[in-house]
């Protein structure tokens, strides 16, 4: 079987990400990038079912600006063998980059497509329902714990009330959550021998996609700030404290 | 406009995430609702009992009764040709659901609206919060998903819409379930108590976490919740996470007890009325929005507070 891995390159998490002046977006000249974290989680899990026997060929893919080289060179450091880049400078919606995927995915006929829950950035959660969608396929999301089985996955998902588990038919579409697995780090040989593993380039247009944006930003703005309040001496102003507010 | 809410249930009672969905989609305009499910009338007819509903469309079939997206996305996605926007609320079951409906239509989806403000355009926040996007859409159905901290609940009665069986469209057959693990609790729900109480990696372990929080919570009559941390490290089930991809609260008074206050934390519960915040380090982050600070390390402090209380 053959796992596709879509990955995003993204602010940091540990960037405080701040609003342009202008209100046209945030300001990410200068700030530190990398892979969208809940990503790192779809590589790794793509590799222990690779290192368990389960799949023969990792295809990391990503959507972005030339600099998402460096997110798939991560990818094929921690053991994708293989990246595709579709690259686009525009920040392309969730709708529009699941139409690539599905292309790709007919191109390619992984039995798996791994996806993040969420990316940290734009925080939408729908690539990966929108290309199960399009692909008319089921979906394991916010995925805690996989197990392959024959031509099934079972997927245990964290919901908001604990834990649900379906089982579904292969091909199928997952996403990660935190607690699928904590993500290796590349080893410098690791690092070296990525830089030697092919990775192809393309164009949304090569796939026939339209990337035209079906929302509109009118403007970003900065949510309203907080003001520290006060610090207290001790429990006793604490209780004072939390009494004058009619909490307890 | 004509909406469709996707009503969230478990075949025998609405769920309150539903109300805050049903006030965002009024202000668009018409309420339709959808609750789709297996032996679950007696939902239809609680749900058509909420104020301001007009009609709620039934679909009664054994391919719907634990809410698989396969199945209830072609369903929604039918019933779309007669409405102008699906709205669900923003919970995993909406957030589940809904995109797979928008692809379906080939519409973008907006993700946790927090305002609507105007027929086409609303605010969300991106980067875990720490800006906030107004969208307007250019597509001619709108596909929204709700958060639920950022409207009222609609009143749960008083309303009289009508109930209307529609056509099942079936089981895809691609997926199945097979169990799910609920944690029962005395305790209010996390994303609609008045207090929650929360602690972090500071507690230790699972019966540390136990042994100091639950006291204070249960004299408070709070829920409880805690940091990515707390869950990565099994102190608590995952569904107490709040946060950036975790549940999003806005009590009116929040207790960060050994939760340093990273970003992705803060996401999950700046909107609260009033925060309170027990840390050891004078220079945690959380004490830049908490209201009340108080310097001291939790394992003396939390067991006085909650004494004293
Ligand atoms: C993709 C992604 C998503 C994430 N999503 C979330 C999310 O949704 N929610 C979330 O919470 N986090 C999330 N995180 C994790 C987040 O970045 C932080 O790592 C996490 O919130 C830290 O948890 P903490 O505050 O409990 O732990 P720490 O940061 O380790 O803080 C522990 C605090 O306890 C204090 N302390 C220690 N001992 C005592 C004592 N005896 N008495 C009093 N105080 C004490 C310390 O001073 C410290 O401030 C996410 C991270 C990533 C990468
Ligand atoms: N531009 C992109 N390139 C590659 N993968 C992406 C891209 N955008 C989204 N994804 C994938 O879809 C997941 C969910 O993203 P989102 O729907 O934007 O929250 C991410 O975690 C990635 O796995």
């Amino acid at each position: 079987m053959k796992i596709l891995v879509p990955v995003k390159r993204v602010i940091d998490y540990n960037v405080k990400p701040r609003v342009k002046a202008d209100g046209s977006g945030v300001d990410l000249a200068n700030v530190k990038m990398s892979m969208n974290p809940f990503d790192e989680i779809a590589v790794e899990e793509a590799i222990r079912i690779k290192e368990a026997g389960n799949a023969e060929e990792i295809v990391a893919v990503s959507v972005g600006p030339a600099k998402a080289q460096e997110t798939l060179r991560t990818a094929l450091a921690m053991g994708a063998d293989r990246a595709i880049l579709v690259e686009s400078d525009e920040d392309l919606e969730p709708l529009a980059v699941a139409k690539i995927l599905k292309a790709i995915v007919e191109e390619e006929q992984p039995g798996l497509v791994l996806l993040g829950k969420q990316s940290i950035s734009d925080d939408s959660n729908q690539t990966g329902q929108m290309l199960a969608a399009l692909l008319d396929r089921p979906q394991g999301t916010f995925a805690n714990t996989i197990t392959l089985e024959g031509d099934s996955i079972t997927v245990k998902r964290e919901i908001d009330g604990g834990l649900e588990t379906v089982k579904l038919t292969l091909p199928a579409i997952v996403t990660t959550d935190l607690r699928l697995n904590e993500p290796r780090y590349a080893s410098l040989p690791n690092i070296m021998k990525a830089k030697k593993k092919p990775l192809d380039t393309k164009s949304p247009a090569d796939f026939g996609v339209d990337t035209a944006p079906r929302l509109k930003t009118l403007k970003v703005s900065e949510p309203p700030v907080r003001q520290a309040g006060e610090k207290v001496e001790d429990v006793d102003a604490l209780v004072a404290k939390i009494k004058a507010l009619g909490i307890a | 406009m004509k909406t469709l809410v996707l009503v969230e249930h478990d075949n025998t009672e609405v769920k309150d995430a539903t109300l805050a969905a049903v006030t965002a989609a009024s202000k668009l305009g018409e309420v339709h609702l959808l609750v789709a499910g297996a032996d679950c009338a007696g939902v239809a007819d609680a749900a058509a009992k909420i104020a301001g509903v007009g009609k709620v469309h039934l679909a009664d079939d054994a391919a719907y009764k634990d809410m698989l997206a396969e199945n209830i996305a072609p369903l929604a996605a039918k019933l779309m040709a007669d409405h102008d926007a699906f709205v669900a609320p923003a919970t995993t079951t909406g957030k589940n659901i809904a995109p797979r409906v928008a692809a379906l239509l080939d519409v973008m989806q907006i993700s946790e609206v927090m305002s609507v403000e105007g027929d086409k355009t609303f605010t969300r926040p991106i980067y875990a919060g720490n800006a906030i996007a107004t969208v307007e859409s250019t597509e001619d159905k709108l596909v929204l998903t709700v958060r639920g901290t950022a409207f009222d609940k609609a009143e749960a009665e008083g309303g009289s819409g009508t109930v209307e069986t529609v056509e099942t469209t079936g089981n895809a057959g691609t997926s199945e379930f097979v169990s799910r693990e609920l944690a029962k609790s005395e305790r209010p729900e996390l994303t609609s108590a008045s207090v929650v109480v929360s602690g972090g990696r500071a507690l230790k372990d699972a019966e540390t976490f136990e042994e100091y929080i639950t006291p204070l919570a249960d004299k408070l009559g709070a829920a409880i919740g805690a940091s990515r941390a707390a869950v990565d490290a099994g102190y608590v089930p995952n569904d107490y996470q709040v946060g950036q991809t975790g549940k999003i609260v806005a009590p009116e008074a929040y207790f960060a007890i050994g939760i340093s206050g990273a970003i992705q934390h803060l996401a999950g519960m700046k909107d609260s009325k009033t925060i309170i915040a027990i840390n050891k380090d004078e220079d945690a982050p959380i004490f830049q929005v908490a209201d009340i600070g108080l310097v001291a390390d939790l394992f003396k402090a939390v067991p006085e507070l909650t004494e004293k209380l």
